[in-house]
């Protein structure tokens, strides 16, 4: 199939950018996304010209590296899909796609479609963890998680930190990205002794880093390709006001 | 946004089943209005509760517009460089117009005020005859007084939808079947408020009060 790409290229942070077009022909429908960004780029290294950079690691939907913003929906129209995973069968003959890096003050470009979420990083580091001793490990039977609870921190687990809930957010907010983690370690036992703290540092941490504030507005849950549920930034909502209250 | 959102909505149903007083005729609307400023007495002198509600709810819409600029700066702060491709926001037309909507419904409320609470800009506009002030007021020709009213208690229905369900996650509802609950009675009660609003305007405008 042949398509036409516009995508975004950008030098360097100083760079203003701009959208660029490329006819790429004679792709197989069963390509992925990033594939097709392969042939295309093989032509402009033969051209000479300059590849165009974007960030890919394993190719098999778990590591949250592709970001790009495809149609103005992140990682492209395919619900609950990583762009890696995306193939160009969703596509039609003729095609003009858009494709664009993560917009957030709080992602910088790189260069072309490469973001620095560093910033997400942040926020982990501010309390995504759990204090656990060194040496042997616990015997696991030992503490006992409900069923439901250890569902929920599971769903919560799988959030890849690919920043596509920030890219799809009107207000630019990272919520539910830290809704996730404060979500995934507060429902264990083990998060118990920060789970306060935890959600207090982790949302100064993501104010910090300039993201915007949540307004609920639910664009993030729909281009989550882990399906985050909504619901959990009610959980962060609930765990920072009664961190808040024992705080007065 | 979601506290002072709260006490807003508790103000418009009550303010929504005294507008529907109407209905019960002339004296009984206008001695409705008349209690409303001796409500607390003898214990406050007379409006004096009048005025202590005035303020709470002036407080709660200033409030309100403050969080909702930070809230929108913020927004603008986070995403300086738009998307050149953006198609319509997957959320609901009532997320997507929070803000113009809060805008109208704030430029309703100034000229609500003066029109039937300072009766500056009302045609009858005596203080007291309450029913006679809202009647002329919603006259046939009168009709774009009564348009503006519908398309503002629209927009205020609108801004309910998402905001009582938002203001309900943001106090901290997680379960998906509380989400289910909010968003059933986030609408139930948009549309409730809206046609007990509209209901005096179009009662008047076919003459089942004049």
């Amino acid at each position: 199939m042949d398509i036409q790409v516009r995508v975004w290229r950008q030098q360097d942070s100083s760079d203003k950018g701009r959208m660029e077009s490329y006819d790429v022909k004679d792709i197989s429908p069963d390509a992925s996304f990033l594939e097709m960004l392969d042939v295309l780029n093989e032509k402009l290294i033969l051209d000479g010209d300059d590849p165009i950079a974007f960030d890919h690691d394993c190719r098999e939907g778990i590591c949250g590296a592709c970001s790009m913003v495809i149609d103005g929906v992140a990682h492209g129209p395919e619900k609950a899909t990583t762009a890696c995973q995306l193939h160009m069968r969703h596509f039609k003959d003729g095609d003009k796609i858009d494709v664009e890096p993560w917009r957030a003050a709080a992602f910088p470009v790189i260069k072309d479609l490469v973001v620095n979420r560093g910033n997400l990083d942040k926020i982990i580091a501010a309390g995504g963890y759990i204090t656990a001793p060194t040496g042997a490990a616990p015997e696991a039977h030992a503490t006992p998680v409900p069923k439901k609870d250890a569902d929920l921190a599971f769903e919560a687990a799988t959030c890849i930190g690919c920043g596509a809930c920030v890219a799809a957010c009107p207000n630019g907010s990272a919520m539910l990205f830290t809704a996730a983690k404060v979500a995934h370690l507060g429902l264990m036992p083990q998060g118990q002794p920060e789970r306060d703290t935890r959600v207090l540092d982790m949302l100064q941490a993501q104010d910090d880093a300039g993201f915007g504030g949540c307004t609920n507005m639910g664009e993030c849950s729909q281009v989550c390709p882990k399906g985050i549920p909504l619901t959990l930034i009610g959980r962060l909502n609930s765990d920072y006001r009664k961190a808040l209250r024992k705080q007065l | 946004m979601a506290v002072t959102g709260f006490l807003l909505v508790a103000f418009l149903y009550v303010h929504m089943i005294g507008n529907l007083k109407i209905f019960f005729g002339e004296e009984t609307f206008d001695h409705y209005a008349h209690w409303l400023r001796s409500i607390g007495t003898p214990l406050l002198p007379e409006a004096w509760y009048l005025y202590i509600q005035r303020t709470v709810l002036t407080v709660a819409v200033i409030g309100h517009i403050v969080a909702a600029v930070i809230l929108t700066r913020r927004a603008r702060q986070a995403r300086p460089v738009k998307y050149a491709h953006r198609p319509k926001v997957q959320g609901s037309y009532a997320a997507r117009t929070m803000r113009w909507g809060g805008v109208i419904v704030l430029l309703f409320v100034i000229y609500h005020i003066l029109d039937l609470t300072t009766l500056t800009l009302n045609p009858h506009g005596v203080t007291g005859e309450v029913y006679r002030n809202v009647a002329e007021d919603f006259a046939p020709s009168r009709w774009y007084v009564t348009l503006f009213y519908t398309l503002s208690i629209v927009a205020v229905g609108f801004h309910l939808r998402h905001g009582l369900w938002s203001a309900v996650r943001t106090l901290g509802l997680q379960s998906p079947r509380g989400e289910v609950y909010a968003r059933a009675t986030a609408l139930v009660l948009s549309v409730v408020l809206v046609v007990g609003y509209l209901s005096v305007p179009f009662a008047v405008l076919v003459g089942l009060v004049d």
